[in-house]
């Protein structure tokens, strides 16, 4: 076993792992951080991204003790501090941007790692930027127009197919 | 996945040592490796993570003008370089960006992976695999699918890239792994023009020299008009018969060349 020490969420935490204990293991069993999900666990569904040292990564396919040490971001610390949704979030609720949610978690954080890179991404760049993310459910369109609304963009031309 | 120890050394010397050990298995972003290790296609004793070996991160120019990129660069740090545009495009669109984010030029090559977009670049750029022990030219490193010149515990610290006057790598993408179905990088010097097809092979990346002669004489898709590549020894499976990739291997080789800047 080897202890690992990270900051997840602005707070510092510590535990025991086996080297072979993924990340997303140790977030949903050890800390209880269950909104990082696991769908297929083979780094193709992007449900398990999460943000290690302001980098998105697959929490399903990078080891806990890898992340020792660094500054972790989940998306039960995406909220704003007074507990409200943060302007990625709130885009996601206002422009139905899921259905059942499983993606969801992964979506907000590829969205929030997009953004930092570019503020104001073309349609096309978001796409992009989603190809290692999927959802089942919504065919991507109101994904892509949550995150465009989050850019602070004008979205009325996009229309809901 | 079966357990084992993890150890993350922070030199390249003792990152060696590390690998001395029985079944030890150097681990540079984990992108393919771990997924494997879930599958119990390989079950080290123990684990030598190559992340903390800072000696062997980043990019530079050495006094030849070549590209020098440590082994353990992630693919988005080479998308993110431009000074060899043609390189960085192709770094740009391995696998998604959280993948690029961990993801090592160091551990896609050790890999050699035949539908891998890096050994394509490698190749055509006639670049040099620098280890902690020697250098290996490109035309001697790759050996065949998922096979190279590497020996039991060798790393790769160092590639070092020769930049061409133009290039271009152009993917046509298997629809569901987004890995290259056929991927050709084309590299111009002034000397020569280099042509390298990954994805195709059963032989893993190779030099389509016939295509290179040609286009060594007039850098136009043109000059591919006369050439064919038969399907014979090309990878077939249900994404695509052998004959279909090495047709492809041919547009995509006039695209590469029509784009290459």
């Amino acid at each position: 076993m080897t202890n690992v020490t990270m900051t997840v969420n602005g707070k510092s935490v510590s535990g025991n792992v086996e080297g072979r204990t993924l990340l997303s293991s140790f977030l949903r069993d050890d800390l209880r951080l269950t909104g990082t999900h696991v769908g297929c666990d083979t780094s193709q569904c992007g449900a398990c991204v999460v943000h290690v040292d302001g980098l998105s990564v697959k929490a399903c396919t990078m080891l806990a003790a890898e992340a020792d040490g660094a500054e972790v971001k989940t998306i039960e610390g995406m909220a704003n501090a007074d507990g409200s949704l943060s302007v990625i979030q709130q885009a996601f609720q206002d422009h139905h941007g899921l259905q059942c949610g499983f993606c969801t978690p992964g979506m907000v954080m590829t969205a929030a790692a997009l953004l930092k890179e570019n503020p104001k991404p073309s349609e096309t760049e978001v796409r992009d930027y989603l190809e290692g993310n999927i959802c089942r459910c919504t065919g991507y369109h109101n994904i892509v127009k949550a995150i465009m609304a989050a850019s602070g963009q004008d979205v009325s031309a996009i229309a809901a197919e | 996945m079966h357990n084992f120890e993890f150890v993350k050394p922070g030199t390249v010397a003792d990152a060696v040592a590390a690998l001395k050990g029985d079944e030890a298995q150097a681990l540079g972003g984990g992108q393919t490796l771990l997924p494997t290790m879930k599958q119990r296609l390989a079950a080290p004793e123990t684990l030598v993570a190559l992340s903390g070996v800072d000696e062997m991160k980043g990019i530079c120019k050495d006094d030849e003008g070549r590209l020098c990129i440590g082994g353990g660069t992630t693919h988005a740090a080479v998308a993110a370089d431009g000074s060899y545009p043609a390189l960085s495009a192709m770094a740009s669109h391995i696998g998604d960006p959280a993948v690029r984010n961990r993801g090592t030029i160091g551990g896609s090559l050790a890999n050699n992976d035949p539908a891998a977009c890096y050994p394509s670049a490698v190749l055509a750029s006639g670049a040099t695999v620098t280890t902690n022990t020697r250098e290996i030219a490109a035309d001697d490193y790759f050996q065949g699918m998922f096979s190279t010149a590497l020996e039991e515990g060798e790393i790769i610290t160092e590639v070092k890239f020769p930049i061409p006057e133009k290039a271009n790598y152009q993917k046509f993408v298997q629809p569901a792994s987004r890995f290259a179905l056929v991927g050709v990088f084309v590299a111009k010097f002034a000397d020569g023009v280099r042509v390298a097809i990954t994805g195709a092979s059963e032989e893993g990346v190779f030099r389509w020299t016939e295509a290179e002669e040609a286009l060594s004489a007039n850098f136009s898709p043109a000059a591919l008009d006369s050439l064919s590549v038969s399907g014979e020894g090309m990878i077939s499976d249900l994404h695509g018969t052998g004959a279909y990739r090495a047709h492809l291997i041919k547009v995509m080789t006039g695209r590469a060349v029509s784009a290459a800047a």
